[in-house]
């Protein structure tokens, strides 16, 4: 599609083609009107040649026994009318050259009733000549004349070439008509093909669904084999998912076992010594399903954030949601959220279970760093930006640098004792990245604890 | 034996001039240039007192053209041209129709220039001929013979006089022998062709015993001394040129049609300089540029507007119509026609 | 509480079912689709977990049936997948709430407790001893006409106490009941929180009293 490059372009075959038929046409054309101007010309001239001839012919008497001629001054200046043709005449009476040009040549059939014309070269230059035969009564006895009339072919030539331009200046306009035509055709055979691919193009990154566009029926099983792709990788898509899912299940159900089994056999222990043992294993198997989700989400994120959502939500609806779900959570270690969102909307366009997801985790974390019976606030507010923060009451990040926090795996410095793969902050941030935005990690103005925000656009 | 052949080379070329000059010529004059560096070959019908002028503005302005003119009457000039092949670069001549045989027989060269462009169609044939003059043929009256009379404005005027008057105009007519003149039988075929009146007023010419000439400076010298009362179809330039030589001339243009004799030029097949003799028919082209020209010649140059006011001015049409004139059985059969008709008794 | 599970995993089924029997609830285990819809057929639950990858079919479908036949019985997923994928489809589909595999059974608890508390609470929860009224539901604590609200630990504390009143539970025992395993804490902890519901009891027909060496158990008050 790029210009100047050799692309194989339909539209450019079509022009060129277009452009060639249009040529040959022209040309056809061109030459056509030349073949029927000099056929016009010639039949004009032989008409002449014919009326002139058969004047002459006709002012042929006989006087005493002797054929004689009162030449027509119309004769000859009806061929000076039409063009300045030089002129030749010649009247034979039984053989015998009675007046003019007498090496004017006769016709090869002497004999015949109607007018023979012939084209062959006198003096020096192409003339086409008539020749009438007719009998004239000299003394009482039939004579055989011959009247031949001659015209050169300048004027003829001259009309043949004024009408040749015309035709060629015709044919040449035609021509250039025919490719301003076939730009246009071109135009529009091809517009189809444009709507189509507009239509693809304008759909979002999770639209896999049949193009469904009226179109003409070449395109039909264009279309059809797009619509059987679009469905493979649809199903394919949903395979790698599934396959993902699946993976995620064969690993989180046995781990749930043993965690579960581990709980009823905590009830069950008495010594110290053992009760430990099992706590720690507990914690082991929440550590690396943790991480395992924290993975799958990060993946899944990522996969997500490659062709983003365009989707109309309110962000404050969808923070209180991620408040709500996590409020359990955050009750077991008897955790409020303080909710600080206005009652009013916030309209986002996005990906909300990106978003969601971006909140959660840093919610999650929030909640995972916090002492028991304290306060987590969480604010929305929308200036030139939108900035949703959670403050906690938690140790904070200590000495850990902060930026560093969102980078994969990265821990805060004193957090060793605490479960958490670390790839919360870092999926928060590769979600605030995409919709253009990023996370800020400070220590809670109010007090103690740190403050993480997410900050759109 | 070399020797005497190359005497015998020797003689034959003393011999060659005599032998072109087979055709009769009347005069050839030498016009050297100041700067002259070839020489421009002439042949023409005009008397070299009326073509002289043109001559030499021609040379002022082309200093390096010798002109060699040679007068011939306009049959010579066609036979020289015609048949004996002589050697010119240019032919002026009067006569229209043998000027256009030349042409149509191809024996003139084509020639085309911004002058040329110029000119009227009409003046012009085949970028072969060109006019350069038009000339009318007029009747020329004594005022003496006419005192007490109308001068005719047609021929059926002219033709009523001749008839009513025969005592004033017996033997007092003059007019041109077609059998010697081209330029008279040129106006006489034009005549027949315009106008049923012509062969009645040779009829009544020869009646009265009309006097035949060869050129229309006789004609205008008998008719100005009164020895001829009228003199009928003279070249209306050369009777302008007379008229303050002789007050008792009188030139009168008839209203029915006026015949417009073109003076013409053409360039033979054969002329060793045909670059100069285009120079000369640009220049001759553009005469009517030249008003202190046309005073000192009396040739009135082409001047389309001119004829457009006078209606009945009729140019004579270069073309092939000409041609039939020339028909060996036509020109015999007018001819005899004109003779029974001149010579009744 | 009655629970239904539906669960394809014998295995975890069967640890869920051992774990939630430790505290007292009953459950009916359905391994397929059409074994639950059978035991809900028949029988009231108060809450079903649901897995969504199950042999006959998917848990998504089960639960949009569920709704459509206006059940009003909440449904936890037990989802092993990643939540960016399944979160809104869940939800939208009728569920109460989910929580990913492996979970806490204290976090299970409290979740169900908060759907319950959002369907608009039955009496189920509410237990008594010696005239005090403990509702789980609603983290109330009724005696004498007085009424003091329960923090979330110590309503689950008091809720120990309460199922078992004649019980001793040793410290390390209420430790891994109230606090998660991630949270490092010492058996002391756990006697800040006796300490505040003694303070809340004061007065009362009940108190928490301390066996020397064995832990804590809910009596009568001297």
């Amino acid at each position: 599609m790029i210009f100047g490059q050799k692309t194989n372009s339909i539209r450019r075959r079509l022009i060129v083609q277009l452009s060639l038929i249009a040529a040959i046409l022209s040309f056809a054309f061109y030459l056509i009107v030349r073949v029927v101007a000099e056929t016009a010309a010639t039949e004009t001239q032989d008409n002449i040649l014919a009326a002139s001839a058969t004047s002459i012919a006709d002012a042929l008497y006989s006087e005493r026994g002797l054929v004689n001629l009162e030449l027509p001054y119309s004769a000859l200046s009806m061929l000076g009318s039409i063009s300045q043709d030089r002129v030749f005449y010649r009247i034979i009476v039984d053989g015998e050259t009675l007046t003019g040009y007498g090496d004017l040549p006769q016709p090869a059939s002497p004999i015949a009733a109607d007018p023979v014309f012939s084209t062959f070269v006198f003096r020096g230059e192409e003339v086409r000549s008539v020749a009438i035969t007719r009998p004239v009564s000299s003394g009482g006895q039939a004579v055989n004349t011959t009247t031949i009339v001659a015209q050169t072919r300048l004027g003829l030539a001259t009309i043949s070439s004024r009408i040749s331009a015309t035709a060629a200046a015709v044919g040449f306009g035609f021509f250039l008509f025919a490719i301003g035509l076939s730009l246009l055709a071109a135009q529009s055979a091809l517009s189809p093909l444009r709507r189509m691919t507009q239509s693809i193009q304008r759909r979002g990154p999770h639209d896999l669904s049949p193009v469904k566009a009226a179109l003409p029926s070449e395109l039909v099983p264009l279309v059809g084999a797009l619509n059987n792709f679009m469905n493979r990788l649809r199903s394919s898509l949903a395979q790698s998912e599934d396959f993902v899912a699946e993976a995620a299940h064969r690993v989180r159900t046995p781990l749930a076992i043993v965690r579960t089994r581990a709980e009823i056999a905590l009830r069950g222990m008495e010594k110290p010594s053992d009760k430990k043992a099992l706590r720690e294993m507990i914690r082991a198997v929440d550590e690396s399903s943790r991480s395992a989700g924290q993975l799958l989400d990060h993946a899944m994120v990522t996969f997500r954030t490659d062709n983003l959502l365009a989707k109309n939500f309110d962000l404050g609806e969808l923070t209180r949601d991620t408040c709500e779900h996590l409020s359990p959570t955050a009750g077991l270690k008897d955790i409020s959220l303080l909710l600080e969102i206005p009652d009013k909307p916030y309209p986002f366009v996005g990906d909300p279970i990106l978003l969601q997801n971006a909140l959660r985790n840093i919610l999650d974390n929030a909640i995972k760093y916090s002492p028991a019976d304290s306060e987590i606030i969480i604010k929305l507010t929308r200036d030139k930006t939108t900035e949703i923060s959670f403050g906690d009451q938690g140790r904070g990040f200590g000495a850990a640098d902060l930026g560093g926090l969102t980078k994969r795996f990265s821990r805060g410095e004193n957090v060793a004792d605490i479960v958490g793969s670390g790839l919360g902050l870092t999926i928060a941030d590769v979600v605030a990245r995409a919709h253009q935005g990023h996370i800020l990690i400070r220590s809670n103005p109010e007090g103690s604890g740190a403050c993480v925000s997410l900050i759109l656009p | 034996m070399r020797f005497a052949y190359f005497a015998l080379s020797l003689f034959f070329a003393m011999l060659m001039p005599l032998r072109l000059a087979a055709f009769e010529i009347e005069d050839s004059i030498f016009y050297p240039a100041t700067d002259g560096l070839v020489t421009l070959q002439i042949i023409s019908t005009a008397d070299a007192n009326v073509f002289e002028p043109i001559i030499l503005e021609f040379q002022q302005n082309n200093p390096t053209i010798n002109i060699q003119y040679v007068i011939a009457s306009s049959t010579e000039l066609m036979k020289a041209i015609h048949e004996e092949a002589a050697v010119f670069d240019l032919a002026i001549s009067s006569a229209m129709d043998l000027q256009t045989k030349l042409a149509n027989d191809g024996f003139a060269q084509t020639y085309t220039s911004n002058a040329t462009e110029t000119l009227p169609g009409w003046a012009i044939w085949r970028d072969q001929i060109f006019a350069f003059t038009q000339e009318p043929a007029v009747l020329i009256i004594s005022d003496a013979a006419f005192a007490g009379m109308t001068p005719p404005e047609t021929r059926e005027d002219l033709i009523s006089l001749l008839r009513d008057n025969p005592e004033i105009f017996d033997g007092r007519i003059g007019t041109y022998d077609v059998r010697i003149s081209g330029a008279g039988y040129l106006f006489a075929t034009q005549d027949s062709r315009n106008s049923d009146s012509y062969w009645r007023l040779t009829e009544v010419m020869g009646r009265l015993n009309a006097q035949l000439y060869g050129g229309s400076g006789d004609m205008i010298r008998d008719v100005a001394s009164g020895e001829l009362a009228l003199a009928y179809n003279v070249v209306g330039s050369y009777a302008s040129s007379r008229l303050a030589e002789f007050p008792d001339l009188r030139i009168v243009r008839f209203s029915d049609y006026v015949n417009v004799m073109l003076r013409t030029a053409l360039i033979p097949k054969n002329a060793e300089n045909p670059v100069e003799a285009g120079l000369m028919i640009d220049f001759l082209a553009e005469l009517n540029q030249r008003p202190e020209l046309t005073e000192l010649t009396s040739l009135p140059p082409i001047n389309p507007a001119q004829l457009r006011e006078n209606s009945a001015a009729r140019p004579i049409r270069l073309g092939p119509g000409l041609l039939v004139f020339l028909d060996r059985l036509k020109k015999q059969n007018f001819l005899k026609n004109w003779v029974s008709s001149m010579e009744q008794e | 509480m009655r629970y239904l599970l539906v669960e394809d995993n014998a295995e975890l089924a069967k640890a869920v079912v051992d774990r939630l029997a430790l505290d007292g609830h009953v459950i009916d285990h359905a391994p397929d689709l059409t074994t639950a819809h059978g035991f809900i057929d028949v029988a009231e639950y108060d809450l079903i977990l649901l897995d969504i990858m199950l042999p006959d079919g998917d848990g998504r479908d089960f639960l949009a049936t569920h709704r459509r036949r206006e059940k009003r019985t909440p449904v936890i997923v037990l989802t092993a997948r990643s939540q960016v994928s399944d979160r809104v489809g869940l939800l939208d589909l009728g569920a109460d709430d989910y929580l990913t595999k492996p979970f806490d059974f204290s976090e299970l608890e409290a979740r169900c407790r908060a759907v319950l508390r959002r369907q608009g609470g039955s009496a189920i929860n509410a237990r008594s001893f010696e005239g005090v009224i403990l509702d789980s539901m609603n983290s109330h604590l009724t005696m004498d006409g007085r009424v003091e609200e329960l923090r979330n630990r110590e309503l689950r504390l008091l809720e120990i106490f309460f199922v078992n009143p004649a019980q001793i539970f040793s410290k390390s025992h209420l430790m891994d009941r109230l606090f998660s395993f991630s949270e490092d804490v010492s058996e002391n902890a756990i006697e800040v929180y006796v300490g505040r519901l003694r303070k809340k009891l004061d007065g009362s027909a009940i108190r928490i009293e301390t066996v020397r060496g064995l832990g804590y158990r809910l009596a009568k008050a001297a």
